[in-house]
């Protein structure tokens, strides 16, 4: 195949004038993305699932680990038909995990709703009835997300120990909120923008108010975007390692917190330790797969839908 | 027609101050939703950097409270001398350079399989996101004791399970640290990339390229002269977005080598630094060097999100 091809023509001209020659001669190993011939594209089909098999076989490995019985998690070569248990699950929840677990489920959704409180209103100030120079806000907001929480964590330290927030849920809860404001945000913003304005223009002209038609008519349209956010700020705030090692304790401790103190026992905790990891993804599992379609515009704050 | 001319040039004087009173208080009334969002993120992470700005300047260490006092810059001089500050920003890059780099590469190729109609598609993408939808810290604990444990971990099972009894049976984490905490991070980020581009192939105007088609253009020349100008900003983005977070990475090292085997990045140097050795100033400077590491990339990022949002406005 010539790549001597000019990019900046090939477009028209160069494809017309190979048509004769490159269309016989394009066999099944040139056909990157549509493969016509049935096989080429029937190996293609069972590449892409073989590499999704292969990228879920870590996850599908824990969870039949984590039913397996400690000695048998242990063997190796390892034993996929070792007789089914729940002993590591027994042991992961006698070893207290429900503090961390109820403290993870406060944070993650207070602050979502902290989040969703705080970001609706200002989306709604950024799309529909836009401040002037709303373009530089959002990018604001946007550059806030981009600041490393490891930049500000000890300032966030030792105000926390001055005024006795240490190991507080709350003092977490507000960070959460900050961490997750500016995606929520520009998620919003880009549901928001879909609004159909002359809806609204209409609901000024009969009288309105502003919650009334906040409520009636921009709500039902965005109520995706706000289950997707939600979804989002949710998934962020469980996963949160940093600030909830370094500003809580034994009383305030999240899930993460937990996992990262489980493993120091000697002896063997395999089952125990897939068990665990895996009953504190669960959460975020669900989100993710509910949240399937509006993933990416979540990840990518908005920008590709 | 002519009173109501009269009336309008006869109160404009007097409604002017009314007027202007009226165009700033919708002005405000257009600020005041957005207001608590913006005073609480201002609030909440300009003045924690501040703060950590001028710490940087200061000598303070929490064991010696009574030598506190500012120094100028003596913590940047040390941060830029400390072999173990030299080796955190050398790690940092190394992480996330690679996997930004593997993980897009890979995201691309799954990406493009994924651009076709086959049997079982939907399914094959849920398999691939489930590694993102992991919690960091358990990802990280099951590569450690499940996937690389050398006496019963997967990997080395496998090797037992293909090769019988002698086979091969390596100390991943103590022989490749920091490989081992990156194909880790890979094996999280792959998905990322491969939303964001496969959204993006998707966003392809496809009569353009069918067009090309039947004019005769090669799958291949479709790829490099088509496919790969469109996927440009979504690749510019799922890679500075991936860096953006990668930079702040500190569950993994934390997890599978606490730091040790010199693969701590900046994160955990900083924490490790003002957390356990209880130098604040010098954690500060190392974190206004993180920020600035970030700026350069943020930059980019701003950028190019820009020029995406831009589009859509249009």
């Amino acid at each position: 195949m010539s790549t001597a091809a000019n990019p900046e023509t090939t477009a028209t001209p160069t494809g017309t004038a190979r048509r004769s020659g490159t269309v016989p001669g394009s066999g099944p190993t040139q056909e990157y993305t549509h493969a016509k011939p049935p096989r080429g594209a029937a190996l293609l089909s069972l590449l892409a699932w073989v590499i999704g098999l292969l990228f879920a076989l870590p996850v599908l490995w824990m969870i039949l680990t984590s039913f397996h019985k400690e000695t048998d998690a242990a063997k190796n070569p390892p034993d996929l038909f070792a007789p089914l248990s729940l002993d590591g699950y027994k042991s992961f929840f006698d070893a207290g995990p429900w503090p961390p677990l109820l403290n993870s489920i406060t944070a993650s959704v207070i602050s979502t709703a902290l989040v969703l409180l705080l970001a609706f209103p200002a989306a709604y100030a950024l799309s529909i009835r836009p401040v002037k120079k709303w373009t530089d806000v959002l990018f604001f907001f946007l550059s806030t997300k981009m600041l490393p929480i490891v930049a500000g964590i000890l300032p966030l330290y030792l105000f926390a120990q001055k005024v006795h927030l240490l190991d507080n849920i709350w003092w977490l809860i507000l960070l959460y909120t900050a961490m997750n404001l500016p995606i929520a945000v520009w998620m919003l913003r880009s549901f928001l923008a879909e609004v159909p304005v002359d809806m609204l223009e209409a609901a000024s002209v009969d009288g309105a108010s502003l919650t009334r038609t906040l409520r009636s008519i921009v709500a039902p349209v965005v109520m995706p975007g706000i289950a997707a956010a939600a979804l989002i700020c949710f998934i962020f705030s469980w996963n949160e390692l940093l600030l909830a090692r370094v500003l809580t304790g034994t009383r305030a401790g999240t899930a993460p917190v937990f996992l990262t103190g489980f493993v120091t026992s000697q002896g063997l905790f395999l089952a125990k330790v897939c068990a665990a990891s895996f009953v504190v993804s669960i959460p975020v599992l669900a989100a993710g797969f509910a949240a399937q379609d509006k993933l990416v515009q979540g990840l990518s704050m908005g920008a590709v839908k | 027609m002519a009173t109501t001319t009269a009336d309008t040039t006869g109160t404009a004087p007097a409604l002017g101050q009314p007027n202007k009173a009226m165009q700033r208080s919708g002005a405000w009334a257009r600020r005041a939703p957005l207001l608590p969002a913006l005073v609480f993120t201002i609030v909440m992470t300009q003045l924690p950097f501040l703060a950590t700005l001028v710490i940087s300047f200061m000598n303070w260490n929490a064991y010696y409270p009574d030598e506190r006092g500012f120094t100028g810059f003596d913590n940047f001089a040390r941060v830029v001398t400390d072999t173990n500050t030299r080796s955190a920003v050398i790690v940092t890059i190394l992480l996330t350079v690679s996997v930004v780099l593997v993980s897009l590469v890979l995201g691309l190729c799954i990406a493009l399989l994924l651009d076709r109609k086959f049997v079982g598609r939907g399914a094959v993408r849920t398999l691939m996101i489930t590694p993102f939808l992991i919690v960091p810290v358990a990802a990280a604990l099951l590569w450690k004791h499940a996937l690389y444990n050398p006496e019963y971990g997967l990997f080395n099972g496998l090797l037992k399970a293909v090769f019988g009894a002698d086979a091969p049976q390596p100390d991943w984490i103590t022989n490749n640290p920091l490989i081992a905490i990156i194909a880790a991070l890979v094996w999280q980020w792959t998905p990322f990339m491969m939303l964001i581009l496969l959204a993006g192939l998707q966003s392809r105007p496809l009569d353009v390229v069918e067009a090309a088609r039947i004019d005769g253009a090669s799958s291949w020349q479709i790829f490099t002269n088509m496919t790969l100008p469109h996927l440009r900003q979504y690749i510019e983005l799922s890679a500075l977005l991936g860096a953006i977070y990668v930079v702040q990475n500190f569950d993994h090292v934390f997890t599978i080598t606490s730091g040790g085997l010199g693969t701590a990045n900046l994160p955990y140097f900083i924490y490790q630094t003002f957390y356990t050795a209880q130098d604040y100033g010098r954690a500060s400077a190392a974190g206004v060097v993180v920020v600035i590491g970030t700026i350069i990339i943020a930059t980019a990022a701003l950028r190019t999100v820009f020029s995406l949002f831009k589009e859509e406005q249009r």
